[in-house]
């Protein structure tokens, strides 16, 4: 029941990031009349503290939310995944150093390493997928990493090597479709994490830039009028939250339907 | 107080519910009497542990008893308030397990979790309790028992935990000890020395024990009667003489059937064809009767009934029925088409030569990680494989006899020797050079679940090989191919269209060996191929491997700890202790005369199904060595019942007993 609602708002944040810029929406059109308009039956969402329409600007913001979510899980996924499994599986000198590295973005909280790098390379969004994935790799490699060093030693590899197999074949068909479980469930709830996080860096104003619409950047907005107009600040608010809540929803049924470990002990 | 200790009677348990519970036990009779070992015997899947779990009321999630009565001396256990029942566990019955490493605790020292059991049923405090420890560990054998208690598990040898297990189960006194598979997860030396340690307690504590396990010769060693269960039943009930003397179900009759011996060499050895029912399906006759080879009419129409032939002995079966008695058409064995044994082929060519192989693992320490020393897996170990022919490397785990069949494929680089393969020296080889060599030399592992990738169709799998040989011209070629292979090992052509996991284990196996086939190897070394098989399943897979032999004339490097499997399939032996060979010969030789007390000792300690035969048997103390720091001198004096001072001071040269038989030991006449 929870599951089916919850993959009908990621749907429609899906559709809504798709196909936004084919409705007629006017994010920026200011109509003075409305300024900071409560919610009711015509206005839907309503105003902001320029008369501009609430529903219209969440609309756009999806899309900025969802763009900068899914890539830079999926640069950060795939980089890091190619890393620790080249690392995992070779091992040695170059085993130790990517593991030195990745302990040095570690030790740093990700969060703010990716706010001075945003903020050394200027706002925008294509800055912010690159700080937000430079941070964000390290996760993945690890994961990989680990999965594959308890994988390598399974007899179904030692047998590949021994009919000769090259590394090639050995790591595209007998380790990644194996690791793929676990990632893909690092990926959903990476997904939730950076919708977060693209509203923080939003909310900083590292991201996207006025007059145009982000979850973050109307909720920095509202924060100012939150005590005449709450509307401004729930309205982004209670979308951020919908996401991340279905998106981890998601995550755990994955685990449960993925996870072989969990599916061993029927 | 009356002689009968135990009788279950009519014990049904299911697992799950609705529509089709699994009835994993259906209908369980047993007695026991005090002081006797009562064995239930089976393969597995049949119902044995679950039916001592039910015994103890220890069944698993979902697990209910729904009918029948467990009466200890006299006491309905099913019907005690759980909070009795609690005092009859580990007072009056205890129970231990086959895997001794996962059932003791491993943050508490053994003294600790001994004392537990201790205070739960004798009323001791303080310094009493610590005396009653000691105690116990010096019951079960241990030496040094004061310092062994405040030791962790991981201190211990596997032998070590099963004895602190017996030594926790002892703590109550109890009646009857129930033995799930005791010895299972042990090597032959050690095997031996638990079995005698609870014969021996039975004695001195006046206990019966349960015993269940599922090989024959453990059964001859140590049992009074046994039950036989096959899919949740008991089919037949003997003593022990009895059973051995003349087994009376055709199911037990297959038991021996398949075992391997040496006397079944020049025949294919008997397979039960099939596999276990579902338990969850409903029985109109007989349970076996799909895989029995005196199946008549009534076997499918009609559920046999328990017949009673004399006191204490019974069948499950309509052969012994009293108003059509078949019985004459049974005991004659099915004689299976013997095929000539083949010319002895000592002239053919030497395929593989392996001379002073070394696999050293380098042991680091600290923050620059030094090397502080050497794990000598494989230390100077020549052997030779002749075209055509098997080599048998026994020895007890972690000895190293893994180590030296991946060695000898380069999967491991070794650190020093040669193995020269058809006069290719193999550890000089570039990497393409030995990609290309590999088609040459297969290799088949122990646990045909790990060795296959779960992802993978079985047609790919087998055809994996032939992809990175690039053997044969198209996929359509190469899938023509895979159908052959499947068909040689006995698999139908479907199962290209599967994934492992939808076969059984022996089937699996079958797959693994189909894919090493696949590249036309010349030499497949076989690491414990059947260890993790059913006795009846072993049988196909040795009979596969035989017959692959004589038609496309395969070398085997058969690596094992079975020997029996050894007698029945080898004609070469190798035996190896602590990373190196100590006895080579053919079998004749090894098996016969024995002439390292190592190899002696294997032998004498390997159990016999046949009670009958009282055998004199050299016992090992203690456990293998660890390979990071051999003994100095013979590796094997600390243990040897023959070890003079001068077995310290060096290792013993090569002594030449015959053109084929050598052996490392200095008492060894000429």
């Amino acid at each position: 029941m929870g599951f089916r609602l919850s993959l009908a708002i990621l749907l429609a944040w899906a559709l809504a990031a798709l196909f936004g810029p084919l409705l007629p929406l006017a994010p920026n059109q200011i109509e003075l009349a409305q300024i900071l308009t409560p919610p009711s039956g015509s206005e839907l969402l309503g105003y902001d503290d320029l008369g501009r329409p609430l529903l219209d600007r969440l609309l756009v913001g999806a899309r900025i939310s969802f763009s900068v979510a899914f890539g830079v899980v999926l640069i950060a996924g795939s980089f890091g995944v190619v890393v620790g499994t080249l690392s995992g599986y070779f091992g040695g000198l170059f085993d130790l150093l990517i593991m030195r590295i990745i302990d040095i973005f570690l030790a740093f909280p990700g969060i703010l390493l990716a706010i001075a790098l945003a903020g050394v390379m200027g706002p925008g969004i294509d800055n912010l997928v690159i700080a937000l994935s430079v941070v964000g790799w390290v996760g993945y490699a690890r994961l990989a990493r680990s999965q594959v060093l308890s994988l390598k030693q399974r007899d179904h590899i030692t047998a590949a090597i021994a009919l000769g197999s090259s590394e090639w074949i050995i790591v595209t068909r007998h380790l990644l479709p194996l690791i793929a479980a676990p990632l893909i469930i690092e990926a959903t709830f990476g997904i939730a994490s950076m919708v977060i996080a693209e509203a923080g860096l939003s909310f900083l104003g590292l991201g996207v830039q006025p007059p145009d619409a982000s979850w973050g950047s109307m909720i920095r907005d509202g924060a100012r009028y939150m005590l005449v107009a709450p509307h401004m600040v729930m309205v982004p608010g209670f979308a951020i939250m919908l996401i991340v809540f279905s998106l981890n929803l998601l995550g755990d049924r994955l685990r449960d339907k993925l996870d072989v470990r969990s599916n061993r002990t029927e | 107080m009356s002689d009968l200790l135990l009788r279950v009677s009519n014990l049904k348990t299911v697992i799950g519910s609705g529509d089709s519970p699994v009835r994993v036990v259906d209908g369980l009779d047993l007695e026991i009497r005090r002081g006797e070992t009562f064995t239930l015997l089976g393969e597995s899947g049949c119902g044995k542990s679950m039916s001592a779990l039910s015994i103890m009321r220890l069944l698993p999630m979902g697990g209910h008893i729904i009918d029948g009565t467990v009466e200890l001396d006299g006491v309905d256990l099913l019907k005690l308030p759980e909070q009795e029942m609690r005092r009859v566990r580990g007072g009056r019955m205890a129970m231990i397990f086959q895997e001794p490493m996962t059932s003791l605790n491993p943050v508490m020292s053994v003294g600790k979790q001994i004392a537990e059991s201790v205070q739960l049923h004798d009323n001791l405090r303080g310094a009493a309790i610590t005396k009653r420890v000691v105690e116990l560990l010096d019951d079960v054998g241990i030496p040094d028992p004061e310092r062994r208690a405040q030791e962790y598990p991981h201190q211990l040898s596997g032998g070590m935990k099963q004895r602190v297990m017996i030594a926790m189960a002892l703590a109550g006194r109890p009646e009857l000890l129930i033995a799930d598979e005791p010895t299972t997860a042990l090597d032959v030396t050690i095997q031996a020395q638990v079995l005698e340690l609870m014969g021996r307690l039975k004695r001195e504590y006046g206990m019966a024990i349960l015993q269940i396990t599922h090989d024959l010769g453990v059964v001859a060693e140590s049992s009074d009667h046994l039950a036989v269960m096959y899919a949740g039943q008991v089919v037949e009930r003997a003593s022990c003489r009895g059973f051995f003397n003349k087994p009376l179900h055709p199911y037990s009759q297959k038991l021996f059937d398949s075992l391997p011996t040496e006397q079944k060499r020049d025949r294919p050895l008997s397979v039960i064809k099939g596999t276990v029912p579902p338990l969850d399906s409903q029985f109109i006759g007989c349970r076996f009767a799909d895989r029995c080879d005196h199946v008549f009419d009534r076997c499918r129409s009609e559920v046999p009934q328990w017949d009673l032939l004399s006191e204490g002995q019974g069948v499950r079966c309509h052969l012994y029925d009293q108003i059509d008695p078949k019985v004459g058409t049974l005991c004659l064995p099915t004689e299976t088409v013997v095929e000539p044994c083949e010319q002895e082929k000592r002239d053919k060519p030497t395929l593989l030569s392996v001379s002073d192989l070394k696999v050293h693992f380098p042991i680091y320490k600290g923050l620059f990680k030094r090397t502080v020393g050497a794990v000598k897996a494989v230390d100077g170990l020549s052997l030779a494989i002749k075209e055509g022919r098997t080599l048998a490397l026994v020895g007890e785990s972690g000895c190293g006899k893994t180590t030296v069949g991946k060695a000898i494929l380069q999967l491991i680089r070794p650190t020093a020797g040669s193995a020269k393969f058809d006069g290719d020296e193999l550890t000089q080889l570039s990497r393409s050079a030995l990609r290309t060599r590999r088609r040459d030399m297969q290799i088949i592992f122990q646990d045909p679940v790990s060795s296959m990738n779960p992802r993978m169709l079985v047609g790919d799998i087998v055809a994996e090989g032939m992809v990175a040989q690039s053997i044969g011209v198209d996929h359509a070629d190469r899938q023509e191919r895979v159908e052959r292979l499947l068909e040689q090992v006995g698999l139908p052509v479907s199962a290209i269209n599967r994934y492992p996991h939808e076969f059984s284990g022996g089937q699996r196996q079958r797959i693994c060996i189909a894919r090493a086939l696949a590249v036309n190897p010349r030499l497949i070394i076989c690491d414990e191929p059947t260890s993790a098989l059913d006795v009846s399943v072993q049988a196909q897979i040795l009979n596969l491997l035989k017959s692959l032999q004589s038609e496309l004339g395969l070398s085997y490097l058969f690596i094992t700890h079975n020997i029996s499997v050894v007698a029945y399939l080898a004609h070469e032996v190798a035996v190896m202790y602590l990373g190196r060979i100590v006895e080579q010969g053919t079998v004749e030789e090894v098996l016969q005369t024995p002439a390292h007390p190592y190899t002696q000792a294997l032998l004498s300690a390997v159990p016999v199904p046949d009670p009958e035969r009282a055998k004199e048997r050299i016992h090992l103390q203690g456990d293998m060595p660890s390979p990071a720091v051999p003994p100095v001198g013979c590796h094997f004096h600390p243990r040897c019942p023959q070890a003079t001072d001068l077995c310290k001071q060096a290792y013993p040269d090569r002594v030449v007993l015959s053109d084929t038989h050598t052996v490392y030991c200095i008492h060894t006449e000429r």
